[in-house]
């Protein structure tokens, strides 16, 4: 974000203070506020599909746990406990970011932004596998081992690759911002008086993960969930 | 929310001493293993609310944590349950 | 820091200093600007434009109904118009129209803010806004859509082989442009209000815009979703919501009408902000009730929720479900009727002046309360199952909408026109559109309430030959509708360049965008203000200006 200086520089501005602010504590709080409900709408952006997801489990239990039956169970818990991980040492980096401490910042970011890509890298392997299984929605699916349960298993699949779809696009989305916010902290930008984006960015990489401790049981860990097929 | 402090703001200088994220990784590491165990347990048909349960505390942990508890989630369960009013008694005898 | 007051409103003499309109020159400096007056002019431009061609689209409908048989378009092409009315007129003119334009322009300035908490942020919603319309627009050149604007699954997603997707996308990229607009206002009137400037002296426009963003901000989501599982479902060919592969295709009407019922309310409140600011301005009296009417806002925005699924009563919902739906719906006409009320009490011994924005809200508050009534008709189960699909329905959101939401945008353009502009509107003029526009209007909708309830159904280019009368009666008044929409659009381009200067406070009203110049500077205030009234004191200001007040 470039910065406004106001227009007459008569007092000494901080030179990341927006125009539109009076001072630095007002822009902090509204850019948290702002990430807050930005949050607030993607809750909702989410939970219209998981409200879906719901009706559908309802309806068709069986075929939801044979749907969840071919998940990696192993790959979606190291996944949970990396995203975790991940979490802890994005909230480190804003404290080292409130701390003034620049090099600590970095070190933290760069953990995130590597756990962040090991989540990914497990996930796209999760996708590989799926599509040779022939579990991806469409002409391509070929999964027919219950052919009288197939199209709801099929739809259960919608859900799977549109839910984790849509988490993995944050997570790149997430990464994105985790280098702008590399580069920012590497050059000296944060300190005590000024660290809001490095929040910001936090509240954002919480969420994320959250979201995925959700989708986590939904989609991987149902066949145990006291539904029985067969 | 607390929002009156247009002329009162300093910028926030509260920092969380670091064994509260600690003690918040360890708590939601160990939930995530609680689920996963729970899942291998047929405990019939308290299955699946205990991995709600479980997974809205870890939530929870974090939420509570950082800043302040949504009320959309207010508007979601508005959703939820007003969509489930019609599918669960789509079937029930009209008398 | 000085503060300005009411009691220096009088004084205050235009400075002749720069603008937000003359401060720069040419094209890149509006297409880049982060100057919310600057983004709220090039909507109300982009906004112009589909109302005229969502305009266009309902005269061809009228002029085919003037007849019984469907001689001037194919039932075809008439799909196609009523289609492309409806989503043009709902996503891509009323959804935006008073929260871009009017919002965008006045909501900082009454908070006496330098601009919203992220200006960035709003020049992006509007270039979102602008390629969602384009993508939607294309449509119509490819051939257009002929789904209806509600896309029901699944005709939309299996059956129908026009450009449903394209239109859909379009209005899935227009629904972040509302969210953003809403994110935007919240935390502008969280954090960015002016010294003094309490929760409850806040003009009633801002409580109304709040409420709105909160729907903006949790509805528009669930719809953008819905919409992305539409566009899978017709891409892919699975079946999240078709019955033939397992889906519901009521799933699909619950989730888009939890937003689409919503979105009225991000429609109407706004409306209703603009309402109470007129009537204060022109009875020159506190709004009647201030605390009721800035909850009512908020009343209506949460229960606003709750009441979706009245519009699927006879589509094979659960009956149980329907009459919970029936009776919440009951529940919305107690904040709507509070504000009613409340502006009627203001009414009642106020020094009304017949000024052309009094006129629309005047107009307003009579056709919005006929919307509203009728809407109660239909909320009730069984009168709703003998009128639906009809021109009943029609008739009533169109009282809603039109009479409602568009009346009020009229007259909040005519109102902030002076602070937009710097420039006067022909008064006459204004005055003659605004009685055209409540006269035509009623012509062309109160015989469809009775053609509706007679049982004419809606969305046929052809109709029995007992319904012409009404039919030609209503075709009738859409053309004095036509005229009282155009000509506004001639006076107020006129006005611009031959129109009286208006000075800072040509209505002689409360509030702060009334201590700056107009049109305001680049930064709203040369100082920021400090706030030492309560909103619509006008006793006050009547006082201090040492008039003898009419009690």
């Amino acid at each position: 974000m470039t910065a406004v200086v106001h227009g007459d520089d008569e007092h000494a501005h901080h030179p990341f203070l927006q125009h539109q602010f009076e001072d630095l504590g007002q822009q902090h709080e509204a850019s948290i506020l702002g990430m807050w409900m930005f949050l607030s709408t993607e809750i909702l952006f989410f939970g219209g599909v998981l409200c879906a997801y719901w009706i559908y489990r309802v309806m068709y239990p069986q075929a939801w746990v044979l749907g969840g039956e071919q998940q990696n169970t192993l790959a979606g818990g190291i996944n949970t406990i990396v995203l975790i991980i991940s979490s802890l040492t994005m909230a480190l980096a804003v404290r080292n970011a409130q701390l003034g401490s620049r090099r600590a910042t970095v070190a933290m970011l760069i953990a995130t932004l590597f756990f962040g890509s090991v989540f990914l890298g497990v996930k796209g392997f999760e996708y590989t596998m799926h599509w040779r299984e022939g579990l991806f929605p469409g002409v391509h699916f070929t999964w027919h081992e219950v052919p009288e349960l197939a199209p709801k298993v099929q739809l259960f699949m919608v859900f799977y690759w549109g839910l984790t779809g849509l988490h993995a696009l944050h997570m790149v989305i997430g990464v994105g911002l985790l280098l702008w916010m590399i580069w920012r902290a590497w050059r000296g930008h944060f300190g005590p008086e000024y660290y809001g984006p490095v929040e910001v960015m936090g509240l954002y990489w919480h969420f994320v993960d959250i979201v995925w401790i959700f989708l986590f049981p939904f989609l991987y860990l149902i066949p145990h969930f006291g539904v029985h097929h067969g | 929310m607390a929002d009156e402090h247009r002329n009162e703001h300093a910028a926030p200088h509260h920092i969380t001493p670091l064994t509260t994220y600690i003690f918040v990784f360890v708590a939601r590491a160990a939930g995530t293993l609680l689920t996963w165990f729970a899942s291998t347990v047929d405990l019939g048909w308290m299955n699946t609310p205990i991995a709600l349960v479980i997974a809205t505390t870890k939530a929870a942990l974090v939420i509570l944590t950082w800043v302040v508890v949504i009320g959309s989630f207010v508007w979601l369960g508005v959703l939820f349950v007003l969509t489930f009013a019609d599918y669960l008694t789509r079937f029930w005898a009209i008398y | 820091m000085t503060s300005v007051t009411y009691h220096d409103v009088r004084f205050l003499e235009p400075a002749k200093t720069r603008n937000y309109l003359n401060v720069d020159y040419g094209a890149f400096s509006w297409l880049f600007t982060k100057d919310h007056k600057r983004i709220g002019i090039l909507y109300m431009f982009s906004i112009s434009i589909m109302f005229i061609l969502g305009g266009f689209f309902a005269m061809m409908m009228r002029l085919e109904l003037l007849t019984p048989e469907g001689d001037l378009l194919t039932s075809d092409t008439y799909n196609k118009f009523f289609t492309l009315h409806g989503i043009i007129m709902i996503f891509f003119f009323l959804i935006p129209s008073i929260p871009a334009v009017l919002g965008n322009f006045i909501l900082p300035i009454q908070l006496g803010a330098k601009d919203l908490a992220f200006p960035k942020l709003n020049l992006l919603s509007w270039y979102l806004y602008m390629i969602g319309a384009f993508v939607g627009l294309l449509v119509i050149i490819l051939g257009g859509v002929d789904t209806g604007w509600t896309f029901y699954t699944p005709f939309s997603t299996q059956y129908s082989n026009m450009h449903v997707f394209g239109t859909t996308f379009g209005a899935f990229i227009v629904g972040f442009s509302s969210i953003l607009t809403g994110l935007n206002f919240i935390v502008t009137i969280h954090r960015m209000r002016a010294p003094g400037l309490t929760w409850f002296r806040l003009p009633l426009f801002v409580w109304a815009m709040y409420a709105t963003s909160l729907v903006q901000l949790l509805a528009t989501p669930v719809l953008a979703i819905t919409l992305v599982m539409l566009m899978i479902e017709r891409v892919v060919h699975v079946g999240i919501f078709d019955p033939a592969l397992g889906g519901d295709p009521l799933l699909y009407q619950h989730m888009f009408w939890f937003y689409s019922h919503p979105a009225v309310y991000i429609m109407i409140l706004p409306a209703m902000g603009v309402a109470s600011e007129v009537v204060a301005a022109f009875t020159r009296k506190k709004i009647f009730g201030y605390k009721f009417v800035a909850f009512s806002s908020l009343a209506i925005a949460f229960l606003g929720f709750l009441v979706w699924a009245h519009h699927m009563f006879v589509a094979g919902i659960s009956v149980y479900s329907a009459m919970i739906f029936s009776f919440l719906s009951y529940f919305v006409a107690v904040p709507s009727a509070i504000k009613v009320f409340n502006w009627t009490a203001t009414l009642y011994k106020g020094s009304v002046s017949w000024q052309t924005p009094m006129l629309y809200i005047l107009g307003f508050i009579g056709l919005f309360t006929m919307g509203g009534v009728t809407g109660l008709f239909l909320a009730a189960l069984g009168l709703d199952v003998h009128v639906t699909d009809t021109y009943f329905v029609v008739a009533h959101f169109h009282y809603i909408m039109v009479g409602g939401a568009v009346m009020a945008y009229f007259a909040g353009i005519h109102y902030w026109w002076p602070k937009i502009t710097g420039r006067m509107y022909p008064e006459w003029w204004a005055r003659l559109s605004a009685l055209l526009v409540f006269a035509g209007f009623n012509l062309t909708f109160f015989p469809q309430f009775v053609l509706g309830y007679v049982g004419m159904p809606r969305r046929y280019h052809a109709y029995a030959p007992e319904f012409q009368v009404l039919n030609v009666m209503s075709t009738a008044g859409a053309s004095i509708l036509a005229l009282g929409y155009a000509l506004p659009l001639a006076y107020l381009l006129w006005s611009l360049r031959f129109g009286r200067k208006a000075g800072v406070n040509p209505w002689g009203a409360v509030g702060l965008e009334w201590t700056t110049n107009s049109p305001p500077p680049k930064d709203n205030f040369h100082e920021t203000p400090v706030v030492t009234w309560d909103a619509y004191d006008y006793p006050a200001m009547l006082k201090a200006m040492g008039e003898t007040q009419n009690v």
